[in-house]
Formats: structure tokens, sequence, C-alpha cells
């Protein structure tokens, strides 16, 4: 049985590895018959990230993927100001994944560490292998890295989507196939989001200076959606401080988050705004309950406001 | 008898007589069965061929080509593997237009059309080809790269009898809008003007004024930058057109505004394909409805509609024949596809989320078995989707058993049966076994070799197949390349395949047009080893960062009848048989 080589293409933390590989074990094993293996786990290449995480920075996520996603946002108040605590607390996670994509590609059933190269070199012959340990390749030597631009694992080219096609979530794969590519300067396009709202925007950040100009603009965008029944839109005053919006975070509906170069889900506020149109690459107006993780108070709150 | 031989050898068929009737024979495949007939049939059909396509540019040289057509007026040219779409190949790895442009411009002086698809165009060989053809008519480049609006500028200011300028699907970058400018005051004769996936912004008042001169225009298709406003005073001055791409439909309109776009819309009554529709959301979609009764190609890849957004849409679109959506109309949205669109032959369902970073469900088989039951001539579908059934497989196809092309890409690599939790292998055995016409299959999710026994024992009309992260043994690759007698392409990503699946293509590949493999398990030596038996394949092995010594992670072979190629950049090794 030749080995099977992949890029890593699923960006699960070490634990997980061997559910992640079991599809190729069940694959090798079948041999026309059909596997019986774990195969729950094979389709959870994507764990749904429904579920919030109440931990504090720096706390173990160790079965998440690589974005940490809904969960950063839960600690906006707290880590307004510490971004950075909150990217070390994913990056702890995220090194798991790194370290997965980093690997180079060479996952795969290693037969006591043998190389692929070895078992082909026997040309014709049918090299039969017994099911090896299923444990990661050592990282290669010219140590490739590929750049995880999203917090989902990503394979190159894959799924097979066209780079043109600009109306998906995903941004622009760069042409090039080692190198992190750049969006064109002029405009900067994002697209928003909001929860509930039956379809996306998008905007072009380079229109707007500040920060209340933006949730001004997105409020008027998104107003026959909202925020009806809370009353407290996302910026209804006029001069909004960057500590404003996040005072809005308790008693507004809905919340303001942006998904930056990292994959990283952050509120909109914590960091000055060149940084933030740096590396900005989607915005989310989200539940504020959701992001709070405290929707039954929020309601509450909203209710009694009205 | 002998006597009646010699007769025929001294009066033979008048060859004028044969040129004319080979003259009306379009499709290259009969003109290249008539070539080998005999002597005379190929000196006949190579003096009367007038139109060339090369589906591979690294399969024969320019002059291969010079020397043996010499009347040549439009060209077909296709270049990089198909893979090259989604960024599995380095930059600057070739199918540079130039060469084949400089021999062009030297024997083929009244050359009229130029369609090119995976190409490097520059901006010098655009300028070049504007510069030496007189009588130019048609350029097209489908999915290429490699020029700035100067080589665009090139064109629009030299080619005086230009009635045809496609940029389809071409990527380019940091590219500016003056090219459209450029066409000169008196230039009218343009019918076809596609700059839809151009990023840049023109001149809406040249637009306007070369829309207007252009009287013949029957297809315009405009990019993001135009406005519904801007699209409207267009469609005044063209109402005729047959092919519309649209604008951006993020624009708040007044009312009064909103009523000249509709009925700027509803005097478009020859409109047969709709594009663009760039955010175009429940508000101003209604806008279109007036010019779609005659559609027969609606294109909402670019349009994020929901369910209901599209099944409010379709019922104005009562002659549609091929439909693309994205994934957010969800197995709601196709149900209502099959309720309103009988006459439907082809599908494609584009995922606004390939990397599932909203979680995303997008669309499952549910979407599909429903389009299946109300759309019985389908014969072309590309899914992406997150599940999907054998079952439910099995059951489409016997609704639709006419595919010619069946692409189902299930997005999670090696997903199996969501309901059962079996590889898809018996999904594609019912695709296979049910729809004897198949000529293009791309397959995904968990297969073992049985999925591909299915296909070679079945298939036999199959041309093109794309497999990833499939198949147990190399046998899956054996069985494809025994079994399948008319398989011209075939592209394999990321599976186990090895040497032994390679080789036991030998007698297959000069009967193909290409092989690409990457991410399998192949050595260079396994490679040389097929270079050394097979001496007239380009055996190419492309080195990145995943390959060293022993490891061939990327490789394309092809048949060649122009050697290995002159213009191989350093990371591009091909492989003869030496040192075995």
């Amino acid at each position: 049985m030749s080995i099977p080589q992949e890029h890593d293409y699923i960006g699960l933390s070490e634990p997980l590895s061997s559910e992640k590989i079991s599809y190729k074990m069940a694959a090798a094993a079948a041999e026309g018959v059909t596997p019986s293996l774990n195969v729950e786990k094979i389709g959870v290449f994507n764990l749904k990230e429904t579920e919030l995480r109440l931990g504090l920075p720096g706390s173990e996520a160790p079965d998440r993927k690589g974005g940490i996603g809904i969960g950063v946002s839960l600690f906006g108040k707290e880590l307004k100001g510490e971004s950075m605590c909150v990217k070390s607390f994913v990056s702890g996670a995220k090194r798991g994944f790194s370290d997965a994509i980093n690997g180079a590609g060479k996952w795969g059933l290693s037969i006591n560490g043998g190389s692929a190269a070895g078992l082909g070199e026997n040309g014709g012959s049918n090299v039969k292998e017994e099911i090896p340990a299923l444990k990661p390749v050592e990282e290669r030597k010219n140590g490739a890295s590929i750049t995880a631009p999203a917090s989902k694992a990503q394979v190159v080219g894959w799924p097979p989507i066209r780079s043109f096609r600009k109306n998906t979530l995903a941004t622009n794969t760069p042409k090039k196939d080692d190198a992190a590519g750049k969006p064109g300067p002029g405009c900067l396009y994002v697209k928003v989001s909001m929860d509930g709202a039956p379809y996306l925007r998008k905007i072009d950040l380079k229109t707007y200076c500040s920060y209340p100009e933006i949730s001004a603009a997105l409020e008027k965008m998104f107003s026959c959606f909202t925020i009806g029944q809370c009353g407290q839109g996302l910026a209804a005053k006029e001069h909004l401080s960057e500590s404003h919006l996040m005072d809005l975070l308790h008693g507004s509906e809905y919340v303001l988050t942006y998904e930056d170069k990292d994959g990283d889900w952050m509120l909109v506020g914590d960091v000055p705004w060149e940084m933030f149109t740096d590396s900005c690459r989607r915005l989310r107006i989200m539940k504020g309950a959701d992001a709070i993780g405290l929707a039954p108070r929020t309601m509450q709150k909203c209710k009694s406001q009205n | 008898m002998d006597q009646d031989h010699k007769k025929l050898k001294e009066s033979p068929f008048p060859c004028e007589g044969l040129e004319k009737v080979l003259s009306f024979i379009d499709s290259h495949k009969d003109r290249s069965s008539a070539s080998l007939v005999c002597k005379d049939w190929y000196d006949a059909e190579r003096w009367t061929r007038s139109k060339l396509f090369i589906g591979n540019c690294y399969s024969v040289s320019p002059e291969i080509v010079a020397r043996r057509f010499p009347k040549i007026k439009s060209v077909r040219l296709k270049g990089k593997p198909r893979f090259s779409d989604f960024n599995l190949l380095p930059q600057d790895w070739g199918a540079n237009v130039h060469a084949w442009l400089v021999m062009f411009a030297k024997v083929y002086p009244s050359l009229e059309e130029l369609r090119l698809k995976r190409m490097t165009v520059s901006d010098e060989s655009l300028d070049l080809l504007a510069r030496s053809f007189p009588g130019f008519k048609a350029l097209s480049l489908s999915s290429c790269d490699g020029f700035t609006d100067e080589g665009l500028k090139a064109i629009a200011t030299h080619c005086r009898t230009l009635t045809e300028l496609d940029i389809a699907d071409s990527v380019t970058v940091d590219i500016g809008g003056g090219w459209l400018s450029c066409f000169p005051e008196g230039f009218a004769s343009l019918e076809i003007l596609n700059f839809a996936s151009l990023q840049c912004e023109v001149s809406f008042d040249a637009l306007e004024r070369l829309v207007s001169r252009c009287r013949a225009l029957r297809v315009l298709k405009v990019n993001e930058s135009i406005n519904l406003e801007q699209l409207q005073r267009l469609l005044v001055q063209v109402p005729h057109l047959t092919g519309l791409g649209t604008g951006s439909f993020m624009q708040e309109l007044t009312p009064r505004q909103y009523e000249g776009v509709q009925s700027a819309f509803s005097n478009c009554k020859n409109l047969q394909v709709l594009s663009g529709l760039w955010d175009a959301t429940s508000l101003y979609l209604p806008l279109v409805y007036g010019a779609c009764a005659s559609l027969t190609f609606l294109n909402l890849s670019e349009a994020d509609l929901r369910s209901g957004e599209l099944a409010k849409f379709l019922p104005h679109c009562t002659s549609l024949r091929r439909l693309w959506v994205i994934d957010t109309v969800g197995d709601k949205g196709l149900e209502a596809v099959g309720l309103s669109c009988p006459l439907l032959e082809e599908l494609r369902v584009f995922p606004i989320d390939p990397y599932d970073l909203d979680n995303r469900q997008g669309v499952t088989e549910v979407g599909f078995l429903a389009v299946s039951r109300g759309c019985p001539n389908l014969n072309y579908v590309l899914y992406f989707c997150r599940k999907m059934t054998n079952d439910a497989v099995a059951t489409i196809v016997q609704n639709c058993p006419d595919f010619t092309h069946f692409r189902l890409c299930i997005m999670n690599p090696g997903e199996p049966d969501h309901l059962t939790n079996e590889p898809m292998d018996e999904a594609f055995g019912a695709v296979s076994k049910t729809c004897t016409k198949l000529r293009r299959l791309s397959v995904s999710g968990l297969l073992t070799d049985m999925a591909f026994e299915y296909i070679g024992k079945f298939a036999k009309n199959l041309e093109t197949l794309s497999v990833a992260f499939a198949g147990s043994s190399d046998r899956g690759m054996q069985c494809v390349l025994e079994g399948c007698p008319k398989l011209r392409k075939l592209e394999i990503r990321d599976c186990l395949f090895g040497n032994a699946a390679l080789l036991s293509g030998l007698d297959k590949y000069e009967t193909m047009r290409s092989l690409w493999m990457s991410a399998c398990n192949l050595t260079i030596k396994g490679c040389r080893l097929l270079a050394k038996e097979m001496p007239r394949l380009n055996v190419e092995v492309i080195q990145d960062e995943w390959s060293d010594e022993t490891h061939a992670n990327k490789v394309y072979v092809y048949r060649s009848l122009a050697g290995p190629r002159q213009d191989a950049p350093p990371f591009v090794l091909t492989l003869g048989g030496e040192d075995i």
C-alpha cells in the first residue's frame, strides 16, 4: 500500500490527527470492503463553532480548530486594549494548526518513519504494507511554510473555485503558490454580514476614516433589519469615541466584529483605525447576546428599556 | 480489374473538387480524420483549413504549424493545465503566447480571430497582435494573465475592424481603465464587448459613446464599476442586446430612477444571456424581470440570493436552459428551480463559503434531487456541496440519464455518504452505469478503488476525469487507464497513486492530451522510467517546496511533436531516460 502524501488540510491540532487521517486508513483498509471506521469523525473536519468558550485568555482549547471564531469576541470588554493577549490565546491553539500546516504536508501513514520515496522505488511491484501507526512524519527539512490565511485550514486550490469569483466569503487566493497575496491598493472591499439579515453587503473601507463613520454607515445600511426591539443602534450617537463603541456592547442588541488577516475574530474598536483597515478582512454584525454570552440578561435588559 | 485500377490512378479525384468539399468541414476532429486518408487528402485538407485548434500549446511548435497550414484565419489555443486555475502552478510556468504571435504575424497576416485559454499574454504580445493583422476581428482571453491596460490600449487603438473583445475570467492586477477610452471616435464595429472580470474603473463617458456608435453591438458585459443608473443609459442605446452583463446593483435609487431602470430593462426583448448582477438583492432584482422572457442563460454566480428571491425570480424566466447560482439559495431555492425550469439543461451551484468559514450548510442532496425531478433534460451539472448520499445520486441519474458532464464537488475531502457513512463509490458507479453519454466526470468524497473500477468498466465515452483525495491503491488509477478508451485528460491531486499506477498507463498517454498528478506518490525515478519508455511524451516535474530529490510532487505528462520545452523555467524539469 503506498503511503498517501497530503498537504495538511485539516489543521486540527495533534490530538485529533488520528481522527482526521482515519479515512485514509479506512480507504487503505477497504480493498472493496466497506470500512468500519470512526466515520463520525471523518466528516468532522470542521468542528461546529457554535459553542462559545468562556475560558480566560491563555486557557487551553485543544480541540478547536485554528480559528477561535466567535469565542474571541466573548471577551470583548475584558480584552479591550489587550488585543495582543487575545491573539496569543488564539495563537496558542493555533500553534498546533500552523505546525500542522508547516509540517509541509507529510501527514500520512508513516511506516517506521520510512519515506514514501523508499517504497516507490520498487517500480512495478505492489508493495503491501500493514496499516501503520498514525503519526505525522517529521517536519520536512526545507521547512516550507504556507501562510495560513484563514481560520480554518485551507488546502491550496481546494475546493476548486476560481479566484476571480469575488462573491465568496473567501479572500482571493493569491496567484502565487507560495507568496501571501496583498490586496490591491485603490479600494478595500470587505463583506459585511449581519446575523438574521437576508443578504450580505460590501463596503469599501477606504471610504471611511474612523469608527463612528463606519458604524453610522453600517447602521444605515442594515437599518431595516436591526434593532427594532432593542432600540439601541450600533452607533446612535454622532460623536462616538472608540471607547463609546465598546460601551455599547452591553446595551446593544448588535455587536460589530471583524475577522482579521490571521483569521481571528475581533471586536471592532480594539485597535487604531489604520491598523483596523489594514487587517480587516470582513465584518460581521453579531447579535450582542451571542457575543457576550449573556443572552437571557441582555434580552431582559432590552425589554426593560422598551 | 488491373485496368480499372490503373485508370483510377491516372485520373484521380480532381483536387479542386476535393478542396471544395473539405472546405465545408469545420470540425477539427473530422478534418483530422480526413487528413489521414491519403496524401492527396492530407494536402487538400491542409490547404483548406482556416480554423486551427490546439488543445495544448506545447504539443506542437509554431514552426510545425506554419509548415503544415498555410491559410489560417482563426486560432484557438490552450495553454496551462486546468489546475493552474486553482493556483497549483507556480507563476511563470509558461504558456506564453508570444512565440506563437511572432509566427502568426509572419505566416498568417490575414488572421482574424484569436481565442486563448490559460495562456500568459504580455502587453508586448497584445501590441504585436494589434499591429500585425490589419483585418483582425475577434480577441478572446479566457483565464489568461500577464497583461495590463497598456496591452488593451494597443488593441483598442490599432484594431480598426475589431468586432469582439472578450476578456472573460482573465485576472489582472492593478489594471487601469484608460484602455476603453482608446477606441477611436470613428470606430464602430464592435459586436461583443466583455470586460466583466476586469477590476478597473472605466470612463463611463467613453463607454457610453462607444456603445452609441456600435449599432451592431449584441453582447455587452460591463464590470462592477458601472452602476444601475449608468447601465440604464447604456441600455437605452442598445435595447436589442442578446447578451448583457450588468454592473453593480449596490446603489440607492430614487423612485424615478427605479422606474427608469426598470423600463430600460423591459425594453430589452431579445435578451438570451444575463450575468453580472453583483450585490443584487431583493430590493433591486425585480428591475430585470421585464427582460427575462426569452432568457436561456442566467448567471447568478455573483449574486448571493436566498431561496425566496430565487423563487420569485425564476417564474419570469420560462425559457431557461442554463442556470448558475450561489448556494445561498439553499435546497429550497433548488426546489424552486425544479418547479420553474422544466427546460433546464445545465446547472452550476457555487459555494459562497468554500472554506467553511461561517459554517454555512449550502446545498445538499435534497436540492440536487429536487432539480433532477423537475428538469429531466439536465445534461450538465457542477455542484458544490458538503453532504451527499449514494442513493440520491443514483436517483438523480435515473431521473436525468443524459448527463454528459457530471462534476460533483463534496467540499470536505474524503467525506462519506452522510446517511450511511459509506464511501461514495456507488454514487459514481451509478453515474458511470446510467449516463452512457458521459464525457466529463469530477469525483469527490470518500472513494475507494471500487469507484474507479466502476468508471473503468462503464464510462466508455469518458474524455475528462478529475480526481482528488480518493482511491485506495494504484489499482484505482489503473482501472481507469485500462478501461476508458476515449480518455483524453486525466487530472489527479492528493491521491495515493504511485509509480505503479503511473506506469500502468504507458501505452495510454500517447492517446491522451495530458495527465496531471500532484501530491500523489510519484518519485523522480518512476517518472524517468516513463520518460525512457515513451520518448514522445514530455514528462515534466515541477519542483516546489514539497519536492525533493526523490519525491515528484507535481507531474505533468503530455504527448508532443515538439520535443522538450525550450522555454521551461528552472523549476520545470523535463525528464529524459538518462540515469535510471
